[in-house]
């Protein structure tokens, strides 16, 4: 029995992220693990995203890799890629974005239903890359708002997975009340 | 039936297959006017990856242009690579030796081999065969290994030069090219048997997408699309380049164009594409890889840094570009899709004054709506999978 | 390719067309012809249809733009024969005040896109052809960029941040 308890308050540990006093459990023996609604609740959204993966140009190649078998993302959770909006929370903006796609980008993240986070995949998502002429958009955080960025061009597949841990952790330690944010704040120009 | 629906108010239907869609590889528009499943009508819109490649390179010296090659056709970039240098060689007027054009040729049948493999990976998954998707990108992941130990990247390789190459083979080359094609062809194996005789898959893509030859000639097919029509045209073989002369190889033929001869046609060019590397590199000599002329292919370091002129010729390639004699010259090479074709024009400065791709893959798009009018909806799925349409090629 | 079957299209083509060849040569090995516009669609007919030269295969049809030349643009085709192999490359003289010239779709249909991308990017307008609208820009945007005159970093977004 003192084994089983052990376990338990390491699990339970991990999960909150500090020490607590035994009390109930030891009582409960081990059954019932205790922690806070918000943590728990980070815990379930950070190991299951659905993705989007707004697919455009050559880092979709690396992300074709990154979803195979070698560099697996299945491992973390974010398998199953959802090809609609409505049913997807991380918007992964892989490639470059020109003026005629933006407002697209825009309306896909507009209809994603909160919480959401964007992962710009590849330097052209991040600031527009080497292309600085008159139809690449410089940066999708001039349209919408970014949680993580990974340059590269490609990133390499384990760059990709650190930015999925990273974003990880960022899920783990937000707030209730950092949900809803609202719509892109963009302007037709 | 048909006094029936004659009182009924029929009308067609216009739906759009978005921008975003994993099946449009996230760039194409397709706005198709329906009766019922039937396309009746099918527009396509491109130009949702337009990056200003031909602005850019404008602006860029003819050393500089070469990582904006790597991202047209991005699944096989050493062939845009390698199309572009001989492009400029042209201009210039030079040749290079003989090791680097037998190195040429492996790398771009490495990339073709990862063209292929890509192409075939994404219609099996479009399709619902997600295990060939997984074998095949598997494959592609130890093809990518060879090139990254040759070139150093796995995507934007970055590694022809004007004159010559980044650097020569690294060691125990042919050892890891062994291992890699006996696991590919092991591969290979297995999606053909999960795919070629499948009833599912033949039943979706046999009779689809048929094309006849003078039609598939008058819309500027080229490649394996118009290779499956029967016609068999192959830039390699027609007007080789390189050392493909010397090669032993098959162009494989199709005969009614449709998206199965399209698919029998890939899966035998990997096949071939195996073949020709493993013999160029049994016939490879030994020797430099790059030309020996400073004001074109920059020296190597050891000698820049200790002679005086070779460090003059390295700063005025690196700030001012090379000087090609004005003129300009269309050199064709056989891309993934078809004829990758470079038209440059010259006049006489450190950058290109018209840097033009021919893309082959815009000919095969804009005959989309002849393919599919008549068929149903599902059937834009492997049509335009077949097609192979590369967004940074198509929209440049 | 030998020299003797190099020329015969241009000896042919200057033959048939007296005062609307200009110019020809062969820089590189590349048979090149610099031709008016006006007789554009006749020259391209003779091409595709003689049968010593049967040139059916449209590869390329593109501009390019000499700033500071009168006249500025050139209409540039890029033509294969599949049957004797031969490759040529016609050049249409076509100056800024007239920026019109005829398009080519009925003799290959290949000529469709590649029209409409020329029109996008340097503003020639094609006549006759069925749907001269713009390809790889959207259709709101002003200017044709691939002009020397228009700057590389010009932003048009049709979209924006707020502030």
């Amino acid at each position: 029995m003192g084994l089983k308890l052990s376990r338990w308050k390491a699990t339970r540990d991990l999960m909150v992220g500090q020490k607590q006093s035994a009390g109930p459990e030891r009582l409960l023996d081990g059954s019932v693990i205790l922690t806070r609604l918000e943590a728990a609740v980070n815990w379930a959204r950070k190991y299951s995203f659905f993705l989007y993966p707004f697919v455009t140009a050559c880092c979709g190649m690396e992300f074709m890799s990154v979803a195979g078998p070698r560099y697996d993302l299945d491992r973390f959770g974010a398998a199953l890629p959802r090809f609609s909006p409505r049913q997807s929370d991380l918007l992964m903006v892989v490639g470059t974005i020109s003026h005629k796609q933006a407002p697209i980008l825009v309306k896909v993240y507009n209809q994603m239903a909160e919480p959401k986070w964007v992962f710009a995949f590849g330097v052209c998502a991040v600031s527009g890359g080497f292309y600085d002429n008159y139809s690449v958009v410089q940066g999708i955080d001039t349209l919408i708002p970014v949680d993580i960025y990974v340059p590269g061009c490609p990133p390499r597949p384990e760059m990709v997975l650190d930015g999925l841990l990273l974003l990880q952790q960022k899920v783990k330690q937000e707030r209730w009340s950092d949900w809803p944010r609202g719509e892109a704040p963009v302007s037709r120009c | 039936m048909s006094e029936i629906s004659k009182d009924l108010h029929t009308e067609y239907m216009v739906i759009n297959m978005g921008p975003s869609h994993p099946v449009t590889h996230g760039t194409v528009k397709f706005l198709a006017t329906l009766e019922g499943e039937t396309i009746v009508d099918l527009d396509v819109e491109i130009g949702y990856l337009h990056r200003g490649f031909e602005k850019m390179c404008e602006n860029s010296t003819w050393q500089q242009v070469i990582p904006y090659t790597d991202r047209l056709n991005y699944v096989s970039p050493l062939i845009n690579n390698t199309g572009y240098a001989l492009a400029v060689e042209k201009l210039l007027g030079i040749d290079v030796p003989e090791r680097c054009k037998y190195l040429r040729v492996i790398a771009c049948e490495l990339s073709r081999l990862s063209d292929h493999l890509t192409n075939v990976a994404a219609a099996g998954l479009e399709l619902g065969a997600f295990t060939a998707f997984l074998y095949f990108v598997e494959a592609r992941e130890l093809v990518w290994d060879l090139i990254e130990s040759l070139c150093g990247a796995r995507v934007t390789v970055n590694y022809v030069r004007i004159g010559g190459l980044k650097n020569d083979l690294p060691e125990r080359f042919e050892e890891k090219v062994r291992y890699v094609f006996k696991e590919v062809r092991r591969l290979w194996v297995d999606v053909d048997k999960l795919l070629t005789k499948n009833r599912i898959f033949i039943d979706r893509v046999r009779g689809v997408g048929a094309i006849s030859a003078e039609e598939a000639i008058a819309y500027g097919f080229t490649g394996p699309c118009l290779r499956a029509c029967g016609v068999p045209y192959d830039v390699r073989k027609a007007q080789p380049y390189l050392v493909y002369d010397r090669m032993d190889f098959e162009v494989p033929i199709g005969e009614t164009g449709d998206n199965y001869d399209k698919y029998l046609v890939r899966m035998e060019e990997i096949q071939q594409s195996m073949r020709i590397v493993e013999q160029a590199l049994a016939q490879m000599p030994d020797g430099p890889i790059n030309v020996r002329l400073p004001q074109v292919r920059m020296e190597p370091k050891e000698k820049i840094y200790s002679r005086i002129d070779s460090l003059i010729y390295h700063f005025k390639t690196v700030i001012e570009g090379i000087k090609p004699p004005p003129g300009e010259v269309y050199q064709a090479v056989e891309g993934g899709n078809g004829e990758l074709g470079f038209y440059l024009v010259s006049d006489g400065s450190g950058k290109p004054y018209k840097c033009r791709v021919r893309p082959p893959c815009f000919a095969l798009t804009a005959a989309m709506p002849r393919l599919v009018k008549g068929r149903l909806l599902a059937d834009i799925v492997p049509t335009f999978d077949m097609i192979n349409m590369i967004g940074g090629e198509c929209d440049r | 390719m030998g020299l003797m079957d190099a020329s015969v299209t241009l000896k042919k083509l200057t033959e048939k067309f007296p005062d609307a060849v200009v110019g020809t040569h062969n820089y590189r090995g590349d048979d090149t012809a610099i031709v008016k516009k006006e007789k554009i669609r006749d020259i391209c007919l003779f091409l595709r249809d003689d049968p010593d030269l049967l040139y059916n295969f449209m590869m390329d049809l593109t501009v390019v733009d000499y700033l500071g030349r009168d006249p500025r643009f050139e209409v540039v085709y890029h033509l294969y024969s599949l049957p004797h192999n031969r490759r040529v490359r016609i050049k249409a003289l076509v100056p800024e005040s007239d920026l019109t010239i005829d398009s080519v779709v009925s003799v290959w249909v290949a000529a469709d896109w590649f029209e409409r991308e020329a029109y996008d990017m340097y503003g020639v307008v094609f006549t006759g052809h069925p749907n001269l609208r713009r390809i790889l820009l959207y259709e709101g945007f002003e200017g044709h960029p691939l002009r020397k005159d228009y700057p590389l970093k010009k932003r048009q977004p049709l979209i924006g941040p707020v502030n």
